[in-house]
């Protein structure tokens, strides 16, 4: 592991305990709300708020512990920020030769590795721009090989997509990941955005309230969330319960049927394209069927997310025309089903 | 569409409340100089302008002036950074004390300085059996007294462009690994090069017009302290349309100066 450290910092009313390794060439997305403190535990990581508890060591080098903590300017981290945070008084290559000048490296060869990184990024052309006349891509990508010249053990990346408009987004991330694969240290990524952490980390560490409530590959924060942030990120049913040889009794009111037999506390998960959606108790085999409320409706392209309370409360996803021919309205009475086939258990 | 155009036309049109006020405030401070322009002998101009007195005392103004701006300038941007960017004990206590020669009458100012300075004062006594250095009523004195009086305006501007400026960048020059004095040098003071600037203006106009501190503590001694305020006024006693000749050689230096910097440097930035 290059990054071995366990973050605590209180607030009074806000308390961070997040522990965090990272190994080498790992990139690692801390997800969550906002607030959740992601964004404290990256500062705590480059040295800009100190730790009330626990250690960072980076590459065998204890950096900080209460009390001690190495200043920023020492520590092999380098750092983007949300808005970047380029000097507006330096052009492009002054900005990604700072760095290492900083650090002593003369000021010619301070520029040559500069013009190198730039060129690396497809910036070669802007060079002698300031940031004030770069595009948002551009900016992002200059910041980006402001950080990487410097050569850090860590990378930290704080919203790193999240200034940029939808398209740009798109060719920004795809380029961030090449560059997240080639950078041999450690990368750690705060986001809001699942896209983003589904794109760019190996691991995804979910963050509420400042502590950690999931961990895990990106595929599996998918198909298993454990909160019902994860789960709306992911556009999950989620359902917290106790199961007996398959049938849940979930917490909060009614029952849901698994195609499998479980004991104990168990989460059940399922899209809401699984759901379908009565005016009558439906016939036939499905094992899940329950009178429910219309409360929401929301039409995204051909599709229409029903949000219904009932219990448990669920969102289904039908077509257009099936809303339709359905009527379905705040406050009208519906049946949904779902196959237990549909349902994904697992432990809690 | 035009809704929105008219509505801000409407805007910008100031209150009639506020127009009449504004109006006399302008003239007010038009009309002297109006009347000096007025009121000039020009037919006497050339001969004043180069007289010996007026030369060396435009020469002396000059200089000090432009020394004590250099002073103010290495005292009082650390002064700021220590207001602006850290907390200390006695913070307050030591805004309260840089403000306070803004709102001394410059007299008091000049009597201060004799107090801590002079040949008998709690330093200069020192200086004076010690080191045989006689402070009061030298040249050293004036840039004394015109330091004493426009720090406060360098530390005011600087501080306030200091906090206006993002200390993130700051923080982001950190993580690259710059030490602490290269993101001042590198970072911080590019940052707020137009209010080190627009501060430096304002000291050294006030500098240059700096005249009750340094009647008290430097004496108007012609060639060695009589700056030009001092020169106007005792040009004011015997040749009353001189001191006019001379009084406008001052506004036009000042307003040389305010223009050709504000462009360049006091301007809001783009």
């Amino acid at each position: 592991m290059t990054l071995r450290s366990h973050i605590v910092v209180d607030r009074g009313t806000f308390r961070l305990d997040v522990p965090l390794d990272v190994a080498e060439g790992e990139v690692v997305a801390l997800l969550g709300p906002n607030g959740a403190g992601k964004s404290t535990a990256l500062r705590a990581l480059a040295g800009l708020v100190p730790l009330s508890d626990g250690t960072i060591d980076l590459a065998g080098t204890q950096l900080s512990r209460p009390g001690h903590a190495a200043p920023p300017e020492r520590r092999q981290v380098a750092m983007v920020f949300q808005d970047y945070l380029l000097f507006p008084h330096l052009s492009a290559l002054e900005n990604v030769a700072f760095g290492p000048r900083s650090t002593g490296t003369p000021r010619a060869e301070a520029r040559v590795l500069a013009a190198g990184w730039l060129d690396r990024m497809g910036l070669a052309d802007v060079a002698g721009r300031k940031p004030g006349r770069l595009s948002g891509g551009q900016a992002q990508r200059v910041a980006l090989a402001r950080a990487l010249v410097t050569r850090p053990q860590l990378l930290l990346l704080d919203e790193p997509l999240s200034a940029l408009d939808a398209r740009t987004r798109l060719e920004v991330r795809a380029d961030l990941r090449r560059h997240l694969r080639d950078f041999p240290g450690a990368t750690v990524m705060v986001t809001h955005d699942p896209l983003d952490a589904m794109a760019l980390a190996d691991r995804i560490v979910v963050i509420e309230r400042g502590t950690v409530v999931q961990t895990g590959s990106p595929d599996e924060i998918v198909r298993r969330p454990r909160t019902d942030y994860v789960a709306r990120l992911a556009g999950l049913n989620l359902y917290r319960g106790s199961a007996a040889g398959g049938t849940v009794a979930v917490d909060g009111g009614g029952t849901l049927t698994l195609d499998e037999a479980m004991d104990g506390q168990v989460f059940v998960a399922f899209p809401p394209s699984a759901v379908s959606v009565h005016r009558q108790h439906p016939e036939g085999s499905p094992r899940n069927v329950w009178e429910v409320t219309v409360v929401g409706v929301e039409r995204y392209g051909d599709r229409v997310r029903v949000e219904f309370a009932g219990e448990p409360g669920v969102a289904a996803e039908i077509t257009a025309v099936a809303a339709t021919e359905l009527d379905l309205l705040p406050g009208r009475a519906a049946w949904v089903s779902v196959k237990a086939t549909e349902t994904h258990g697992y432990p809690a | 569409m035009t809704q929105p155009q008219v509505e801000q036309q409407q805007y910008r049109r100031p209150p009639a409340v506020l127009l009449l006020p504004a109006l006399v405030g302008t003239l007010f401070l038009v009309l002297p100089f109006a009347g000096l322009l007025y009121r000039a002998p020009w037919s006497q101009a050339r001969e004043q302008l180069t007289a010996p007195g007026t030369v060396t005392a435009l020469r002396l103004s000059f200089v000090t002036s432009i020394v004590s701006t250099a002073i103010c300038l290495v005292l009082g941007v650390p002064l700021a950074f220590m207001l602006a960017r850290t907390t200390f004990p006695g913070q307050r206590l030591l805004r309260a004390l840089v403000t306070l020669p803004l709102v001394l009458p410059p007299v008091v100012g000049g009597v201060a300085l004799f107090t801590a300075f002079g040949r008998a004062g709690i330093v200069g006594r020192y200086l004076d059996s010690w080191f045989d250095i006689q402070l009061s009523f030298t040249t050293t004195a004036v840039v004394m007294a015109q330091t004493f009086v426009s720090l406060p305006f360098l530390v005011i501007a600087v501080e306030g462009a200091l906090r206006g400026a993002d200390s993130r960048f700051e923080e982001a020059a950190a993580t690259l690994g710059a030490s602490r004095w290269t993101t001042f040098r590198r970072v911080t003071l590019p940052l707020v090069g137009p209010g080190i600037a627009a501060g430096s203006v304002l000291c050294w106009a006030r500098a240059l017009g700096e005249f009750g501190a340094t009647i008290t503590f430097a004496g108007s001694l012609p060639g060695s302290t009589q700056t030009m305020p001092l020169y106007v006024y005792n040009t004011l006693e015997t040749d009353p349309f001189g001191a006019i000749l001379l009084s406008l050689i001052l506004v036009v230096l000042s307003i040389v100066v305010l223009v050709s910097l504000r462009g360049r440097w006091i301007g809001t930035p783009a």
